[in-house]
């Protein structure tokens, strides 16, 4: 390749880096600064994290709600992933584009749906009231539950992926083994399997952790502002309450704790592929 | 193998395998398979890839259900045992040594998962890391251990529990020809030590010919022959056996006189000797013999052994103690010598012109497919 040509390339990239620059850099610089000068230059705007004890309220909240979203995802979609590694390859190639698929559905329209499913007069609720199975409608929106229905539902097939290709990596010589050397079922998944697919669960679960910190709109519908998370606490200081200031240095603070995360993310992809995924 | 364990697999069991066979759909992994491995042998399943040897170790393993036959431990029916319930002795192929745990903890695995109290547990691990001479490596990971070192654990791990049947599927095949022949030797070494009863799968005939009571060569999922190494060797019943084991010439020859315990043959007008009986024979009359290329004597001159031939050198190779030699006959095409470097008599060149003599008993009649 030419020098001209290599010039060429570096110059036609130039829109995009300036694209990025201007509307997301800068903006970012913007917050940044915003948290610490707004309304008086200093650090009086992260005090707010030791002494105000609603805010750390929503944290403890925001840090349950992604923890229990986490558990519930990682969980069932072993079950999911572990399923898909081992059937037929026909099937698997079915579960795979119903995995795939779920991703084309707005965020939006699920978190509609499930209110439609869930609410005291839903689907769910009025099925179950002519079942007989309970005698008044049970709460499952507008409370943490209903938040957790949705965020689990929607991180499900995101935590499927890494646990699948994690499980298509082990041999099956080692389950055999195991099972030939008289270890039964559950000893084999325990002691063998389990510890083999460890890399593949701390993937998926700091993927799912991660990317539940910053969710906005499943928490806001699902949990009908009775569980405020950081996200939505975030839109209400800077919609709201106009507090600016203290709106940047939440999305600061909420900055600085996904950067962490995707650290710690990157670490256990390198010990994944010392596992030889 | 270093240090005194006597309580390490004492006993020791028989193993029948009667007409198993395991259909895929329309398509027969092993048909009609019939095998018994007495008390205490070392029973190798000899095979190309394909020929169901897999299988039917698999199947006595009990991964593989078997479409009809039945499988006898000493007189018990195994058939339908789950594997874990066999307990068998098992080193898969690549050893499948979990990686996640350390030599003491692999080989302590199949203790833990029968309940052991961990102080016995503990004294049985170490005494068989001792007998295969691991003792020195016990904290180490699969991954930070030799080819050889991982086999041994393979081995220790299928011992350490005086499992009734040791199943080895590969078991020197990751390795390199000079570590192979050494753990041959050790391999032999601890199945004479241990009394027990070992079935093996392989596809190299140097292993089988080596460690094997009994060789059981397989070809398209069915026994094909079955017998000591040496009585396979020496009277292969098929071309297929006579080539697999060993290389061998054949000669097919028209039989032009038979006697009480030889006959005659003719190839192209020219007749010769033969000790036994033309069976089997072919359809067309003509038998096949095979001969193998150590059994030729080959020299400068015309040789007087009953049966001859001349032809003349087209290719040859020294292995320090052999010559190796193609020689193109006008009658049989080329024919493959073997013979001691020390005795040749000669110095082979291309071109030269040698004869060729073999006795009466040298070829093997045997059955063309």
């Amino acid at each position: 390749m030419g020098e001209g040509q290599t010039r060429f390339y570096y110059w036609a990239m130039a829109p995009a880096v300036v694209l990025v620059a201007t509307f997301f850099v800068l903006p970012l610089l913007q917050v940044l600064w915003l948290s610490v000068s707004e309304p008086a230059f200093g650090l009086q705007n992260y005090a707010a994290l030791i002494d105000n004890p609603f805010l750390q309220r929503v944290w403890l909240n925001t840090l349950r709600v992604c923890a229990l979203t986490t558990l519930i995802a990682v969980t069932a979609g072993y079950l999911v992933a572990y399923v898909m590694a081992h059937v037929h390859e026909h099937q698997r190639a079915l579960m795979i584009s119903c995995i795939v698929l779920t991703f084309w559905l707005s965020v939006l329209i699920r978190a509609f749906a499930w209110v439609m499913i869930l609410r005291t007069e839903g689907v769910l609720n009025s099925a179950l009231l002519s079942l007989g199975l309970i005698e008044q409608p049970v709460r499952l929106v507008r409370n943490e539950i209903g938040v957790l229905i949705g965020m689990a539902h929607y991180m499900l097939p995101i935590a499927v992926l890494p646990m699948y290709s994690n499980m298509q990596s082990v041999s099956p010589s080692y389950v055999h083994a195991a099972r030939g050397l008289g270890a039964r079922a559950w000893q084999t998944f325990f002691w063998v399997y389990l510890p083999l697919t460890k890399a593949g669960i701390i993937a998926a679960a700091m993927l799912v952790f991660i990317l539940s910190l910053g969710f906005y709109i499943t928490p806001a519908i699902l949990g009908g502002g009775r569980v405020v998370m950081i996200a939505e606490y975030i839109r209400v200081s800077f919609d709201e309450t106009l507090r600016w200031g203290y709106a940047t240095m939440l999305a600061s603070t909420l900055l600085i704790v996904l950067s962490l995360g995707l650290a710690l993310l990157a670490r256990a992809i390198n010990i994944q592929k010392v596992f030889g995924a | 193998m270093g240090g005194g364990n006597k309580g390490v697999g004492s006993s020791s069991h028989s193993l029948s395998l009667k007409k198993l066979t395991k259909r895929y759909g329309l398509q027969s992994a092993i048909e009609d398979v019939s095998i018994d491995v007495g008390r205490g042998k070392f029973v190798t399943l000899l095979g190309p890839s394909g020929s169901g040897k897999t299988t039917i170790l698999m199947t006595v393993a009990g991964f593989i259900a078997p479409t009809t036959g039945q499988i006898l431990l000493d007189d018990r029916d195994i058939t339908h045992l789950a594997p874990e319930r066999r307990n068998f002795g098992m080193v898969f192929q690549g050893y499948a040594l979990f990686p996640h745990m350390t030599v003491e903890e692999n080989v302590w695995f199949p203790l833990r998962v029968r309940g052991m109290p961990l102080a016995k547990a503990r004294k049985d691990v170490a005494a068989i890391l001792d007998l295969v001479q691991l003792s020195g490596l016990t904290s180490r990971l699969p991954a930070e251990l030799s080819g050889g070192q991982q086999q041994r654990v393979a081995l220790a791990r299928a011992l350490v529990f005086q499992p009734d049947l040791m199943l080895l599927d590969e078991p020197l095949s990751a390795l390199d020809k000079r570590l192979r022949a050494d753990l041959q030797w050790e391999l032999s070494a601890l199945h004479r030590r241990l009394g027990a009863t070992f079935i093996s799968v392989t596809h190299d005939q140097e292993e089988a010919l080596s460690m094997s009571d009994d060789i059981v060569i397989l070809r398209d999922g069915r026994v094909e022959q079955s017998g000591s190494p040496s009585t396979l060797y020496d009277k292969p019943a098929t071309r297929f056996v006579a080539n697999f084991l060993g290389e061998s010439n054949f000669i097919r020859g028209d039989v032009s006189q038979v006697e009480s315990d030889h006959f005659r043959y003719t190839v192209q007008d020219r007749s010769f000797l033969q000790a036994g009986s033309p069976r089997p024979k072919d359809h067309d009359g003509s038998v096949l013999l095979a001969l193998r290329p150590e059994k030729i004597s080959v020299g400068s001159a015309p040789t007087n052994l009953p049966n001859s031939l001349d032809g003349h050198i087209t290719d040859f190779k020294y292995f320090g103690s052999t010559f190796y030699l193609q020689v193109a006959t006008k009658l049989f095409g080329r024919i493959m010598v073997k013979t001691p470097a020390a005795h040749a008599g000669f110095q082979p060149s291309i071109d030269a012109r040698v004869w060729l003599g073999w006795s009466p008993d040298a070829p093997v009649v045997v059955r063309a497919s």
